[in-house]
């Protein structure tokens, strides 16, 4: 029992980290019609950036705290001088554009930081384990992590559902013609979301470097997951991401913890531990495809 | 014929196929092999570029998957021959109807989705692919597997260079034309039309679903013809060949040499490759060193086709008649 | 003609070609290529064994029996088909005499034929060593200077053995190497296998779930095979789920002085093997881990040794014919006699031309100035022939 719910809170932990990565992006594509590849890059210039503001203050927060507002600047540069010119075109011309973003990005970084990567260190008074229940210890770092996701999802649930900009934002990923003819200032309203887009990537970026390593291309690997969260949710729900998330969380954890044991109920103890890896590693993408012929427009996604 | 001669657009992908046909002869008088494996994997890829060009360029439909032919074309022949059967009388038409099933299956399941929803769908499937070929640890799993090249005894032998060459350039030809009788017969103007307006298409009374998926399993027929070319002239298959980027690059040829054109593939697949060999060159002789960092002018490139070069390298050379 | 083919691109680009291969004619130096990845998060590897290429050459004075010698670097990109590319290049276009390099199986296998077979130049694998290459596909044009696969964890199963630990358990990335490793420390370990995943390659980023299994678990040790990045990320998360100084872990290609400056204090007390470590005491390996540290400040890693003694040992073929390499039977009966002073000390060739080789168990420490580093404490095999150089047909 403790097991179980040990392995559930890991899933639910990964799935915050990736709703954040994803939100930014379903924000994006719902609003700006924009399939933005570079999500990604921003990401790993989140983790960069704070690497370096970290290493300045010599405080994880405080770098954290300083490492944010850059990279909402970072973003509204990106999105000026490039994805402003890409609302308007069809998609195709937006993925080549943005993986050329990519391309850039990348290199940029080994210009700035060098090839060999980084390592930000868990700051140390989450450097322990807690006791979610008696005897089943719990990294204090990762618990932080589903506070901070967990907040997150808070914030943009009220900032969707309460306020202006959340009104827009709906009316947005709903028709977007429409925000035009409320006479709001468009080109700002886009400016900003990208802006907080970039800000959840950098978070969920600068949130992951203690667990896993600062390194060029990390945000590349992690892309395709978070596209294929806000593709199973449904493009431009925030609801729809949140759940996905969730879901591929636990689907990620259950092919990993559960299922080697589950096949061998069936399966040669030999055939279980060569077919558990391989099954896992696609089970994600058998799950979108599998919703994308059940319902083509994610769970949550707008009909057309 | 001659008429399109006068085009600077006819005379230029005239020059670029005569050159084509008789580049061995070329490189030899020149010797330069490397130009000649350079020019090979230029008009393999080409192939695979003109067979997404007519699902992506004609149809409007960004397979961002179309490297999972190459795998299984690349697969069929280097499975066979590893069991032994080495003639490619057998190899390639099991790779080509391999090619041809897996299209039309996830044609069927894919085409019911639209915009982002199908580049994720056909990436799914293709990364699916992908992880079950490396996990076939009797074929190399991910390390791949060296294999001997398809045996056509008494016809061709794939082993030489330039006879290979030959070969693949003339199955250019025949996709070329393939696209060009597709993309002008009725069928053709159906999927065209259907690209910007699918609903006014079925308002027509045509089945569109149906239209489109024969024309997805013939992209991924002539993709398999592309991948068993690739793994005759590298004598080797691994997953890498179908990996996403793979088909990231086969998007990317397409937009840059000119969708929904003939030719465009074929000039996006020479402009690809010269620049990813010539650009470390051209930074490295402004300064030492700053060729390995060639992909921070590349990414910016990219930008800008897609920002200012729409209609890609073909618009530029002049305006279609 | 080739401006209507290529434009103008081209024309810039075989002029380079041109300049750069014109002056060299003249003298007509020994050429080596040398494949590795210079891009990407990668590269981070492929800059180590530059540097130490490069300090190779340094301490030859340029010259190779009497004649000088230019390397021309190619980067694979971590792709198979670039890296076959690349070396088809260098054979055909630079004309190389040997190609060396290759840190990935993969790599080497897509690139194998068309530099020893189709080009009939010699390659020297300075760190990939799938078991293909090591039985049924040996070659004559193929030396190695690292290891086959498998006898890295052989060397730390059978270490394992000897020290009495009970139980392991087992983890990997899921690919051809990472299979590779966890059946190398299967041959050798004989104690009880308590748990085994192979886990999501190369995009896993989290290893909790495996991590709460090994705790549920309780094995007397945990044996990882993750290089590079992963081996930080897993160190990271090892010590974080607390499970550090209660099950120890064991690795192999986990922990370099590559990764070392990632994992810093985390690293400190694990074990690893390794067939070459920077504190071997010869005279040839002194100078080496000496001037690279004074020269780039950091310890070199296995990697640069290994293309060190690639170096090294093409060198020594090219000494004892005073400098004519044309004669390709000659130049592969110099190499085989691994006639050459190597860092990881003499070694000498199998029939498949793998070295016959010890392997070490390394502790990672602080040196007295505070960098993390490897030192040796045992020898865990002594002149270790891999398992698979029975099913080669060479003799």
């Amino acid at each position: 029992m403790d097991y179980l719910l040990l392995q559930m809170l890991n899933g639910v932990q990964l799935g915050l980290l990736m709703f954040l990565l994803a939100a930014g992006l379903t924000l994006t594509f719902g609003i700006m019609d924009l399939v933005n590849l570079a999500h990604g890059s921003l990401y790993m210039m989140g983790a960069y950036i704070a690497w370096t503001t970290i290493s300045w203050t010599d405080s994880f927060v405080m770098g954290a705290l300083l490492a944010l507002p850059i990279i909402f600047v970072l973003g509204l540069v990106v999105e000026a001088v490039v994805a402003r010119r890409l609302y308007a075109r069809n998609h195709l011309d937006q993925v080549l554009a943005t993986f050329g973003l990519i391309l850039f990005f990348n290199e940029l970084v080994r210009v700035i930081w060098g090839p060999a990567g980084k390592s930000i260190a868990v700051p140390a008074f989450l450097n322990r384990t807690v006791e979610i229940l008696p005897g089943v210890p719990y990294p204090a770092y990762r618990f932080a992590i589903i506070v901070v996701g967990a907040a997150v999802a808070i914030l943009l649930a009220w900032l969707v559902a309460r306020t202006r900009i959340g009104m827009l934002i709906r009316a947005g990923a709903s028709n977007r013609r429409m925000i035009g003819a409320l006479g709001v200032n468009i080109e700002l309203l886009f400016s900003l979301v990208f802006g907080l887009g970039a800000v959840f990537a950098g978070l969920a970026g600068l949130m992951a470097a203690p667990i896993t390593s600062v390194k060029i291309g990390m945000g590349d690997d992690i892309l395709i997951l978070a596209f294929v969260i806000i593709v199973i949710g449904g493009i431009g729900s925030i609801k729809g991401a949140f759940i996905a998330a969730m879901v591929v969380g636990q689907i990620d954890i259950v092919g990993r913890a559960f299922l080697p044991d589950l096949l061998k109920t069936f399966l040669s103890a030999s055939a279980a531990s060569s077919a558990a890896p391989a099954i896992s590693q696609v089970l994600v993408y058998i799950v979108m495809a599998g919703v994308l012929v059940w319902r083509p427009t994610g769970l949550f996604g707008q009909r057309t | 014929m001659i008429a399109a001669l006068r085009t600077p657009r006819g005379l230029i992908t005239a020059l670029i196929l005569l050159a084509l046909a008789v580049l061995p002869l070329l490189t030899q008088a020149f010797d330069q092999r490397y130009l000649l494996s350079i020019g090979t994997r230029i008009v393999i890829w080409s192939i695979a570029a003109v067979s997404l060009n007519m699902i992506l360029g004609y149809g409007g439909l960004v397979s961002f998957g179309h490297a999972v032919f190459f795998g299984i074309g690349g697969y069929a022949v280097g499975i066979l021959s590893a069991h032994g059967v080495s003639s490619g009388w057998i190899q390639w038409p099991v790779a080509l109807i391999a090619a041809t099933l897996w299209a039309a299956l996830i044609g069927a399941l894919s085409l019911r989705t639209r915009g982002l929803y199908f580049i994720m769908i056909t990436l799914a499937f293709a990364q699916l692919v992908y992880y079950v070929g490396g996990g076939l640890e009797a074929y190399g799993a991910d390390d791949g597997l060296n294999i001997s090249r398809s045996r056509f005894p008494g016809l061709i032998d794939l082993r030489d260079k330039a006879s290979f060459y030959w070969l693949c350039f003339v199955a250019l030809c025949g996709t070329l034309w393939f696209c060009s009788r597709f993309a002008n017969s009725r069928f053709g103007y159906v999927i065209r039309g259907a690209k910007s307006n699918d609903l006014r298409m079925t308002a027509l009374g045509f089945p569109v679903f149906r239209y489109r998926l024969v024309a997805f399993t013939l992209s991924g027929t002539f993709g398999g013809l592309a991948g068993i070319l690739l793994a005759n002239e590298g004598a080797y298959i691994s997953p890498a060949m179908m990996s996403w980027v793979k088909s990231g690059d086969l998007i990317v040829i397409v937009v840059l040499g000119g969708m929904g054109t003939l030719f465009g593939p074929l000039y996006g697949t020479i402009a690809f490759f010269v620049l990813e060999e010539s650009l470390p060159h051209l930074l490295d002789l402004m300064r030492k060193g700053w060729g390995e960092y060639w992909q921070i002018v590349f990414g910016p490139l990219l930008i800008l086709v897609a920002l200012y070069a729409r209609g890609g390298i073909d618009s530029l050379l002049g305006r279609r008649s | 003609m080739k401006s209507k083919l290529f434009g103008t691109a081209t024309i810039a680009a075989l002029a380079t070609v041109a300049a750069g291969a014109l002056p060299a004619m003249a003298q007509s130096p020994i050429k080596i290529g040398f494949v590795s990845t210079f891009s990407g998060p990668q590269a981070a590897i492929g800059e180590d064994m530059r540097r130490s290429v490069e300090l190779a050459k340094e301490h030859l004075g340029g010259k190779m029996g009497g004649k000088p010698f230019e390397i021309v670097y190619e980067d694979d990109q971590f792709k198979p088909d670039v890296g076959k590319q690349k070396s088809e290049k260098l054979v055909q276009q630079d004309k190389v005499n040997f190609v060396a390099g290759y840190i990935w199986s993969n790599v080497l296998l897509a690139s194998l034929k068309t530099v020893t077979d189709e080009g009939d130049t010699i390659l020297i694998s300075a760190n990939a060593g799938p078991s293909q290459i090591a039985g049924d596909l040996c070659n004559k044009n193929f030396f190695s200077t690292s290891w086959q696969n498998d006898q890295t964890p052989m060397a730390m199963g059978e270490y394992l053995q000897s020290k009495g630990v009970k139980s392991l358990y087992l983890m990997a990335g899921n690919y051809a190497a990472g299979k590779d490793m966890l059946a190398g420390v299967k041959r050798t370990f004989k104690g009880q296998i308590i748990g085994e995943d192979l886990t999501k390659w190369p995009d896993q980023l989290d290893f909790s779930a495996e991590l709460a299994k090994i705790r549920a678990a309780k094995p007397d040790g945990i044996f990882i095979f993750y290089p590079g990045a992963h081996g930080v990320q897993f160190l990271t998360q090892y010590a974080q789920a607390g499970l550090k100084g209660q099950i120890p872990l064991y690795q192999v290609f986990s922990i370099d002085a590559i990764t070392l400056p990632l994992q810093k204090e985390l690293a400190l007390g694990t074990l690893g093997a390794q067939e070459w470590v920077n504190d071997l005491p010869n005279d040839a390996n002194k100078k080496y881990v000496a001037d690279f540290k004074k020269k780039h400040g950091v310890y070199p890693s296995y990697y640069g040794a290994q293309s060190y003694d690639a170096i090294m040992l093409i060198a020594s073929a090219a000494e004892a014919l005073k400098g004519d390499v044309s004669n390709k039977d000659k130049v592969r009966a110099e190499m085989k006699k691994a006639n050459f002073k190597s860092v990881r000390g003499d070694f000498k060739y199998n029939t498949n031309q793998f070295p016959i080789q010890n392997f070490y168990i390394q502790e990672a420490v602080k040196d007295p100035e505070g960098m993390m580093t490897v030192k040796t404490i045992a020898t865990a095999m002594k002149d270790a022939k891999d398992p698979f150089y029975e099913k080669c047909p060479m003799k």
